[in-house]
């Protein structure tokens, strides 16, 4: 690429961003300063760098982001190649947020992607907040769950209990499976999250295990007897069961069918048995490219303010014609993710007031009015319990904690509690302020 | 129609050290409630060998009627992430000569997994469990033998149990001595 082109590289985002049009929203004001915000200063998150992931990053680095992060754990399989367009044979076994990366930032000149090798699971707080936009690309609900109740647990609240909407990181969750796909928008605590709508998503198929283990008539009933009674019982690896190593799946399936063949069921292939022990969704590169290619659009346009956002939830089907719907998932007001807003108490003195204090003042407070209280928390990661009078065996191992001080307990200024009680039919989150801290509040 | 906020500055990585972790999880709020208000019949007790651990625990059955009086019975329960979208893995750890727990441990008990829904709790399993003890079920058998006895010679299945519970063989299959008194 040769330097002249890179002042016309950009024209066709220009003619968007530096014109005002019908569709811009109020905080859109055509300047060259958007551009520049998107090439240096926006920070984008893909998570995964698969089928979707691939498209995506192509999607994003082509359309002015310049710096983007990406986060997969896994490596590359042959299995992969046909669809995941940034991978080459030569790369099997590779990281594929490494190979992504560098295959991206050598075709895109000046795109700075970062590779990330590793669980999201294995960042924290710290990492994530850097972030403008996260988009992913997932095939797992855990994994969306797990992203999600992070970015809700970055949002702050102002002093007044409202949003502070600096802190909110937009979400764009796409996902594909053969040729039906979809893309949602989420912020945050504002409207409606993953798990608001978790009932959405398929339900996991299992079987009765006395199916299973005494009257099975399929050939997955086979299968599940194996995965689920077999495997402990003779442990022929001496390790846990793994989907992915192929002489796993071949002992699975010989044992699979010598079961099958006592009960005379029939319909039983390899491919079956991969596709239970590993639950494979079928892929089809043209959903992927569809889907991806929303959610870009979705991170550009929340990013520059050019046009409203998705509002929500796209779906996108196209097994016969083309079906497209869009509609707004509602918030659940008892979504134990995104609806637990904490509680504010403020403590003027945190290294004289004891839990047993804390906990008189949860029963006798008008706002609280509690029974019997059962408190846990988190310090460095770790869950604690700090104190729960119902549970006998929790109850003697904890009541040595009503004596301390909050200090001594290590908690500390804007440290969260779940409280449990008999008088609110959920958990809540009760942030505890400390008014006499010289750190500084946020 | 969310207003959009301006997204345009710089974020700042790694904030100020006040910002505390709030790593509150769905599965922890829920099992804090569970736990909290967990209402255990007399006969069955918890044990938390950690407790700031509420998501691994025993439950102690030590049922006062029906076939399996006078015995103690461990399950060990894995509450997992996705609580209570998924229900805990429970495991009987005391062998048991019973129609619908095998000699593994695995459970035959319809809420632990097909009809399992996020609204049932810690309790309902509780309680699920204590029935097994109290009508096991040739009907859904898990340990066939003892199903087959149970459904044709009721005398012969409670004599099994009480022998088992003592510690004795049963066929080739020794079960180790479970009862409440020691």
């Amino acid at each position: 690429m040769v330097e002249t082109d890179l002042s016309k590289k950009w024209n066709y985002l220009r003619k968007i961003l530096e014109r005002s049009g019908p569709f811009d929203t109020e905080a859109f004001t055509p300047s060259s300063d958007t551009l520049d915000f998107l090439h240096n200063t926006c920070k984008i998150l893909v998570i995964g760098a698969g089928g979707l992931g691939c498209e995506l990053l192509k999607d994003l680095a082509m359309m002015g982001f310049k710096n983007i992060d990406v986060i997969d754990m896994d490596t590359i399989e042959l299995s992969n190649l046909n669809r995941q367009f940034l991978f080459r044979r030569k790369d099997i076994g590779k990281s594929k947020a490494e190979t992504a990366a560098e295959f991206i930032n050598k075709r895109i000149p000046g795109t700075k992607v970062t590779p990330h090798f590793c669980k999201i699971q294995d960042y924290d707080e710290s990492f994530y907040r850097q972030f403008h936009i996260v988009v992913s690309g997932l095939d797992s609900i855990v994994a969306r769950r797990w992203i999600n109740g992070m970015l809700i647990s970055l949002v702050r609240l102002e002093e007044d209990g409202t949003v502070d909407q600096s802190s909110v990181i937009p979400m764009i969750d796409g996902g594909t499976e053969g040729f039906k796909g979809n893309a949602r928008v989420i912020f945050p605590t504002l409207n409606a999250c993953i798990d608001c709508n978790l009932d959405l998503f398929p339900p996991q198929i299992s079987y009765p295990l006395c199916t299973i283990a005494n009257t099975p008539r399929l050939p997955e009933h086979c299968i599940e007897y194996v995965k689920i009674i077999q495997w402990d019982k003779e442990n022929p690896f001496k390790c846990a069961l793994d989907g992915d190593d192929p002489e796993h799946v071949s002992w699975v399936y010989e044992k699979a069918q010598e079961r099958a063949n006592i009960y005379n069921i029939t319909g039983l292939s390899y491919r079956l048995v991969q596709g239970v022990l590993k639950n494979i969704i079928p892929a089809v590169s043209s959903t992927n490219a569809v889907i991806a290619a929303v959610c870009a659009t979705e991170v550009f346009k929340i990013a520059t303010s050019c046009y409203e956002a998705l509002n929500n939830y796209f779906v996108f089907n196209d097994i016969d014609g083309i079906y497209t719907y869009k509609f707004e998932a509602e918030k659940n007001p008892k979504c134990l993710a995104c609806s637990t807003v904490p509680r504010m108490i403020s403590i003027n003195n945190p290294s004289s007031m004891t839990l047993q204090d804390l906990i008189d003042y949860l029963c006798t407070n008008v706002e609280f009015q509690m029974k019997s209280p059962g408190i846990t928390t988190m310090i460095n990661g770790k869950n604690k319990t700090l104190y729960m009078s119902t549970v006998k065996s929790i109850e003697e191992q904890t009541r040595s904690n009503l004596t301390l001080s909050l200090h001594e307990l290590n908690l500390s200024d804007g440290q969260e509690l779940i409280i449990a009680d008999a008088t609110n039919p959920n958990s809540i989150v009760v942030k505890l302020k400390f008014t006499d801290n010289e750190v500084e509040m946020y | 129609m969310i207003k959009l906020f301006s997204l345009k500055q710089q974020k700042k990585e790694g904030e100020s050290g006040n910002q505390q972790k709030s790593t509150r999880t769905a599965a922890q709020l829920r099992i804090t409630k569970d736990i909290n208000e967990l209402n255990l019949p007399r006969t069955c007790t918890t044990n938390f060998p950690d407790p700031n651990d509420l998501l691994n625990f025993k439950m102690i059955i030590c049922p006062d009627e029906g076939y399996y009086r006078g015995g103690r019975f461990v399950f060990n329960f894995k509450v997992g992430p996705n609580y209570p979208h998924e229900p805990p893995k429970v495991k009987c750890e005391t062998k048991v000569y019973h129609p619908n727990i095998d000699l593994e441990g695995n459970v035959c008990l319809n809420i632990l997994r097909e009809d399992w829904k996020p609204v049932l709790t810690i309790n309902s399993i509780v309680y699920g469990l204590q029935y097994l003890f109290l009508e096991p079920n040739a009907e859904d058998p898990l340990n066939k033998e003892a199903a087959d006895v149970l459904q044709n010679n009721r005398r012969l299945f409670e004599h099994n149990v009480t022998k088992a519970m003592r510690g004795a063989y049963i066929g080739d299959v020794y079960f180790d001595r479970c009862l409440n008194s020691n």
